[in-house]
Order: C-alpha cells, then sequence, then structure tokens
C-alpha cells in the first residue's frame, strides 16, 4: 500500500472533518474518505429536559442555521402540543426562515466558496479566502458584508436575537411586528431583492460560464433527491410534505412525520456521521447510483419542486432546467441552484411583509402538556432537518431522534470526493491546487459537520458492555 | 505590522464565528489590523501542511488567539496547548469555551449513556456498527478552555456579540484591558420590578403579559409574573450598543447564556435566592440543575446518580 494523505482541517466548511486519501504503489488513488471527526450528543442531553426548551436549546446544534433548528423544534413542539400556531405566528416564523436563509447563502457564496471561484481554486491558500476577495473585488465584497449583516439586523427586529433565537415558541411566535418595524424591514427587504438579483445575474455572467468544464467534471455522481414540496408540488423551506425522487426523475410524496419508513441510516467504521439512505429501495451501498442513494439541500430541492411560486426565481428555474434537465446531477450546479434560491426567499419575504396577517397582534396559543410523539421537518438550507420527539404526561422529553440537512449528504460528499480525488491524483503527484480542488467538491455541498454531528458519536476511551434487561451480556465494545 | 490572528474551534456550533462577521462594516477596518494566519471557516490554512507533509499538527505564532467551543475530544485538548503555546493572548470565545455551554448540558449523563442512544436505540439507525478508525477520541467530559490551559480573557455569550468581539480586538490591539461588565441582566433589564410574584411558578406554555408595541418598561418582570428568568443569575453585557437584554426584546425571560456573574458565583445558589426573595418557591423547578446551569455545565454538572 502506498502513502496516505491527510487534509486537515477540511476549510471554508462549518464544523470538523479531514480527508484520508489513500494511494496504491503506483501513485493513484486507491481509497478516498471524508471523516466526520466532531462529536456533541445532543439526542441524550435534552431527554429530561422540559419540551417547550427544545427550541431554545437545539438551535445550538447550529450556529449558521439556528433558524432551521429553531423552527423544526417548535413544529415538533406544536406536533406534541396538538395545536396549530395562528396565521401570523406561522407567517412570522417563516419571513424569519426566509431572511435566515438569504444570510446563509450569502455566507456561503461569498464568504466561503466564492474564493475559489474569484480568485480560482489554484490561488495561494493565503489569499483564497474572504479578506482575497475583500481585495479583488472590493466593491462587490462591501455590499455583500452590509446586506448580509443587514439580514442579521433585520432578524434581531423581528426576534431580539438573530443567531440562537427564542421568538418561536410552541403555538406560535413570542412577539407580534409592529406595523413600523414592519415598514422598516419592508425597505431592508428591497435591498435583499437587489442583491440577490445582481448575485445571480454576476455569477451567470462572470463566474458559471469560465468554470463550466469543471462544473461539467468534478465530483460528479448520479443520484436521488430529498427536498419538502407543498401540496400543489411548488417548493417551499417552511412546510409541506417531503418528497423522494429516484435518479430516474420518479418519486414518492409522503408526510413528514412517516419518515421512518423511508429513512435508514447506516454506520461506518471511520465516521462520526451516519449514512443516510432510501431504505425502500434496498440495503446501503457507498457506490455511485447505488438504488438508496440520494443527496439534499439547494439542487435536491429545485429537483424535486414541480415550479417556485415566485416569478423571478421561477423564470431562473426554467433556465436553469432548459440547460441541465429534471433532475440536474452535476455537484457544482449546488451553487448555481443557491443562487436561485437566495433569489426565491427574497421575494417571498416581500411577499410575507405584504401580507396583513404579518402583524396581527394573535401569534401564539397557550399549551397544554400531554404524553405525546411530535414530528417537526423543516428545509434547513443544507437540506431537510427532521426533529422527532416524545415526551410524558408532565411534557418531558423521554425520547428524541434527529436527522439534519448534511447528514443526508455523507454519502453523496464521500463519492464525490472519490471521483474528485481519482480523476486528479495520478502517479503520486498532487500539490495544494489538486488538493484544494478535492475539497471544492465538498464545499459544493456547503455541509454543516457541526449540525451533522450534534450525536455524541465517539470512539470509546473505555469499554462498553451493553447488557440487556436481565444483564446479560448482549455486546461488548472497546477501542 | 499587523497583528497575527489565529482561530481554533472544538465543541462548537459555529455561531460565534458568524457573530465575528455580525460586525458588520467596521470589521472591514478591523481586518486591516490584523494578519489572519490561520481560521479554518475562513481560510485555508491547514494542521499538517498544505500538502499533509507534516507528522505533527501545528498552528502558527500569533500575538492574538481565539477559541471557540469546549473540549471534547483528546485532539482538542492537544489543540488547545497548540495555541496556548503559539499565541501570546488567547480569548475564550463565547461560553461554550469560557463555561461548556449548552454542549455541557452532556456533563449530565456518563458517555457510555450518550453512546448507547445514538447507537443503539436511536429509531433510524441500523444497529450495524461502531465508529473506530480514523477518528478521535471523546474526553470524559465536556472541559471549559480554562480548565485545559490558561486564557487571558473570557468573552462569554451564546453567542457572544459583535460588539465585544470588535470592542476586545481593538482594545487588545490599542495595549488597553477590557473588562467585563459585574452587573447582573437585570441590572439592564427595563422590566418593572416590585419584589413580590404575582403568580406561582409557570412554565412558559403560555404568553407572559405585556402589551404589544408598548416600551418594555411597562411590562412586568418575567419572574415576578412567575416564568423562570435566568437573569438574576447571569453577567450582563448581551444587549450591545442597545442595553436591553436580548431575550427580553422578544419578550422572552433571560436564559443564561453568558453564563456565572463570575468564576466563583454558584448559579444555583443565586437563582434559589432570587425565586424566594419575590415568593416563589423554587422546588417547583422539576429540571433545576439543567435549568439553572444551562451554559456552565463545565465542572459544574455531573451525571445524576440513578436509583
Amino acid at each position: 500500500m502506498g502513502k496516505t494523505i491527510v487534509i486537515q482541517p477540511v476549510t471554508r466548511i462549518e464544523g470538523h472533518a479531514k480527508i484520508t486519501i489513500q494511494l496504491d504503489d503506483a501513485g493513484n488513488v486507491n481509497r478516498a474518505r471524508v471523516n466526520v471527526i466532531e462529536l456533541r450528543g445532543f439526542e441524550r442531553f435534552c431527554i429530561g429536559r422540559p419540551v417547550e426548551d427544545m427550541p431554545r436549546i437545539t438551535p445550538r446544534i447550529c450556529g449558521v442555521c439556528p433558524w432551521s433548528h429553531h423552527l423544526a423544534a417548535a413544529k415538533a413542539c406544536d406536533a406534541v402540543f396538538g395545536v396549530e400556531p395562528p396565521p401570523a405566528g406561522a407567517k412570522l416564523r417563516e419571513l424569519c426562515n426566509s431572511i435566515a436563509y438569504m444570510e446563509e447563502h450569502i455566507l456561503h457564496f461569498y464568504f466561503l466558496a466564492g474564493a475559489d471561484f474569484l480568485l480560482g481554486p489554484d490561488a495561494d491558500y493565503s489569499v483564497r479566502n474572504v479578506i482575497g476577495v475583500l481585495q479583488a473585488a472590493p466593491e462587490v465584497a462591501r455590499r455583500v458584508v452590509r446586506v448580509r449583516h443587514m439580514c442579521a439586523k433585520m432578524l434581531e427586529v423581528l426576534a431580539g436575537k438573530p443567531i440562537h433565537p427564542q421568538a418561536a415558541v410552541p403555538g406560535g411566535f413570542s412577539k407580534p411586528l409592529a406595523k413600523d418595524e414592519r415598514d422598516h424591514l419592508r425597505k431592508m427587504a428591497d435591498e435583499a431583492l437587489e442583491l440577490a438579483k445582481f448575485s445571480i445575474a454576476f455569477a451567470k455572467e462572470n463566474v458559471f460560464p469560465k468554470y463550466l468544464d469543471v462544473v461539467k467534471s468534478l465530483g460528479v455522481i448520479t443520484s436521488g433527491f430529498i427536498g419538502t414540496v407543498k401540496a400543489n408540488g411548488a417548493l417551499n423551506l417552511y412546510d409541506g410534505k417531503l418528497r423522494l425522487m429516484a435518479s430516474d426523475g420518479s418519486f414518492e410524496d409522503f408526510p413528514y412525520d412517516r419518515y421512518t419508513e423511508f429513512i435508514g441510516e447506516h454506520i461506518e467504521p471511520w465516521s462520526y456521521l451516519k449514512f443516510p439512505y432510501a431504505k425502500k429501495r434496498g440495503a446501503f451501498a457507498l457506490e455511485d447510483n447505488a438504488p438508496g442513494l440520494y443527496r439534499a439541500n439547494t439542487l435536491a430541492r429545485l429537483n424535486v419542486c414541480d415550479f417556485i411560486d415566485t416569478p423571478l426565481a421561477q423564470a431562473e428555474l426554467e433556465e436553469f432546467r432548459r440547460n441541465f434537465g429534471r433532475p440536474a446531477q452535476l455537484t457544482l450546479l449546488y451553487h448555481w441552484a443557491r443562487l436561485i434560491e437566495l433569489l426565491y426567499n427574497a421575494e417571498n419575504a416581500i411577499r410575507l411583509l405584504d401580507d396583513p396577517d404579518i402583524t396581527s397582534l394573535e401569534t401564539r396559543v397557550k399549551v397544554t402538556p400531554r404524553a405525546a410523539r411530535g414530528v417537526g421537518c423543516t428545509e434547513a438550507p443544507r437540506g431537510t432537518l427532521i426533529h422527532d420527539y416524545e415526551t410524558d404526561a408532565e411534557g418531558m422529553i423521554t425520547n428524541m431522534n434527529l436527522i439534519v440537512g448534511t447528514t443526508h449528504n455523507n454519502a453523496p460528499i464521500n463519492l464525490s470526493v472519490t471521483q474528485a480525488a481519482k480523476s486528479l491524483i495520478h502517479d503520486g503527484k498532487y500539490d495544494q491546487g489538486i488538493l484544494n480542488t478535492v475539497e471544492m467538491t465538498i464545499r459544493a455541498y456547503d455541509p454543516c459537520f457541526s449540525c451533522a454531528t450534534h450525536r455524541l458519536d465517539g470512539k470509546l476511551s473505555v469499554k462498553l458492555d451493553i447488557l440487556d434487561a436481565k444483564g446479560s451480556l448482549l455486546d461488548s465494545l472497546a477501542n | 505590522m499587523a497583528a497575527r490572528l489565529a482561530e481554533e474551534w472544538f465543541a462548537i456550533c459555529g455561531g460565534c464565528e458568524v457573530t465575528i462577521l455580525d460586525i458588520g462594516e467596521p470589521l472591514l477596518d478591523l481586518l486591516e489590523k490584523v494578519q489572519i494566519v490561520h481560521m479554518p471557516v475562513l481560510m485555508d490554512h491547514k494542521l499538517y501542511g498544505q500538502t499533509g507533509e507534516k507528522a505533527e499538527m501545528e498552528i502558527p505564532e500569533a500575538e492574538v488567539g481565539l477559541v471557540s467551543g469546549g473540549i471534547r475530544s483528546d485532539e482538542h485538548k492537544h489543540l488547545a496547548q497548540e495555541m496556548r503555546k503559539k499565541c501570546q493572548t488567547l480569548i475564550a470565545l463565547g461560553s461554550c469555551a469560557c463555561y461548556g455551554g449548552i454542549p455541557a448540558l452532556a456533563n449530565l449523563c456518563s458517555t457510555e449513556e450518550l453512546l448507547t442512544k445514538v447507537y443503539r436505540e436511536s429509531v433510524t439507525t441500523d444497529k450495524n456498527g461502531f465508529p473506530h478508525e480514523e477518528v478521535p477520541t471523546l474526553t470524559d467530559r465536556v472541559y471549559a478552555l480554562s480548565e485545559v490551559v490558561k486564557v487571558d480573557l473570557m468573552l462569554p455569550g451564546c453567542p457572544t456579540t459583535p460588539e465585544m468581539v470588535a470592542g476586545a480586538l481593538t482594545a487588545l490591539l490599542e495595549g488597553r484591558p477590557f473588562p467585563l461588565s459585574t452587573k447582573s441582566v437585570c441590572d439592564e433589564c427595563p422590566t418593572i420590578r416590585e419584589k413580590k410574584a404575582v403568580s406561582a411558578l409557570r412554565r412558559r406554555l403560555e404568553p407572559p403579559e405585556f402589551t404589544p408595541g408598548a416600551p418594555l418598561n411597562q411590562m412586568r418582570c418575567f419572574i415576578e409574573q412567575g416564568f423562570l428568568c435566568n437573569g438574576p443569575a447571569t453577567r450582563s453585557g448581551c444587549g450591545g450598543s442597545d442595553g436591553t437584554p436580548r431575550c427580553i426584546r422578544a419578550y422572552m425571560p433571560c436564559e443564561g447564556c453568558f453564563g456565572p456573574l463570575s468564576e466563583k458565583a454558584n448559579p444555583m445558589v443565586d437563582m434559589m435566592g432570587a425565586l424566594s426573595s419575590v415568593g416563589l418557591d423554587p422546588k417547583q423547578i422539576s429540571d433545576r440543575a439543567a435549568s439553572f446551569n444551562r451554559f456552565s455545565g463545565a465542572g459544574r454538572l455531573r451525571p445524576v446518580p440513578k436509583r
């Protein structure tokens, strides 16, 4: 066996991962793996806590998409308590979701991934970052910094706190929106829409044409897709039904509280992160175009939806489908899809701010504890997010299961990285530019390994014996 | 010459890093005064060298070091020591690095319980194995940064505030001290307090009394309305330039995310006292340890003995 290349940490992503590439004696890639090396343990330490605390605790799974966890938790609480929020409560939640999406998509495209395209994958690592972007395109960068910050300010007006918010509560939203606040936000939303329009036009002119060959070759795999659509098939990021699409474009729709019938999670010994798969289509296999393989996040959502119900984003979707078909498979198209979603969220935020319900004073209903199970689901920027809670009669958590956006993409990310490594590294020859290009396939998926490893999936520093109720040894685990 | 800055993150969510970006346009001026030499979230410096050629993990020397997140694995511990060795001034960024934060709620149970839950009891998971190759080993519990290495400055908060990060970095670059507030959240909270509860303790299953649109100084204190609020035992500063505590602005009680009033404070004792002093019975709160030490579990929470 030849040498092993370790790229650690994978950078300009959220959370901790490394890439381990094993070469054979001839210096060609034998195997490439993305090892996820972070761990925390929310599903265990939330047990015993009051269920109404979940929208406050679980956003700490991710500081980049705290709103997704906040809202999935609030929706799971609604289900546990058996209530529907008043229209203003639901619309304020969705408005915050769209603003948070804009902030996150701007962050990813310009601050994290953008440097690879604006400065080039081979640029020196010391300048291939947002500071380098600032120097290369100061006008664009300043505008982007301002609008992203403005989105955070909008969330502050709506919810007091943009990161790790508190305002979504079981039964609705804690803070009604005042009319003068709405008017203030409406002007800011216009500016965000202008940046969204600029971003996709800029990328279609200056970025995508230049990198079309890379888009067509780097990290390419074939898979199915998962995402949320409304009853009429329109894209939705806050609520709807789940749609699981096969790689041939056929699909099945189901209410999200039936996810356990459709999704299984496999464990590999070399990553803390589990590997979800579409279990009705057979056993898990880490292979390109495996029947159970599917992807989540921007490209997946645009593939599964029948249309987008805002005009500018719909026009972009039509152009996208004319170019790349449905489902589109090229991995780097995640970036393009991300900019279409940015546009949709700007349009959706304006639509919600113009809705007369948004300033209603009735934002919340009272809830009463009961023993129940409740599932909450939203589309996080990184993919379909499922919170599943069980409570006792006092409303204390007795069981919890979470499947987060990035986790769905674990197998696809590994397959894309393997494809990229095999196509770029030959005869033992590689440099920092080549290794960064391999990392670019990961960045396309905009993974959040903090989210994905909310679990505590750790290597044991002790021996663990698993006993059944009678005390007989079922299994023994040790490092 | 620009001051060199290194950043590492351990058991994190990334919220404190986003907070740095939330400084907004003033960040652009600040960036001209520092040179980032290591920061995984924003730039591509690699621990084993740019092509993985080094045998040991290495962080470049820097005048200022930032660390977010608590210590949860042997690798975190090693990198914390490397950061200490290479950085002249080491800053604990956010409540996880300062006090363990939310992930330190895991200190209420054993590692074995956590693992059993995840690999043997999760409804969607195939019980087909256990990760053990090419991944770091867990520590026995979550540690705050200061339990592992000497820390020069703590910037608490979950997340911390843009004002605090910008203020601390600017003070450091100008050679000035950056003292933390010694007040409590209540000292900066505008709600009305009359030292007497008007309701028995109740869970946050119903809204508090308030007039939408009216200033917060016309609203009665959450605790006096019977809702648990960690304000009395929590350090102030979350409100930034506005001053009003962040959660209060959303008509929500303080969660306690800025951590205890001082390093030696016992939030459990402080909260029991605060509730009793307005005539409430803290024993009615069933989840006291986790509620009062929500962000300060490193060194303050330990596994609950089984009956």
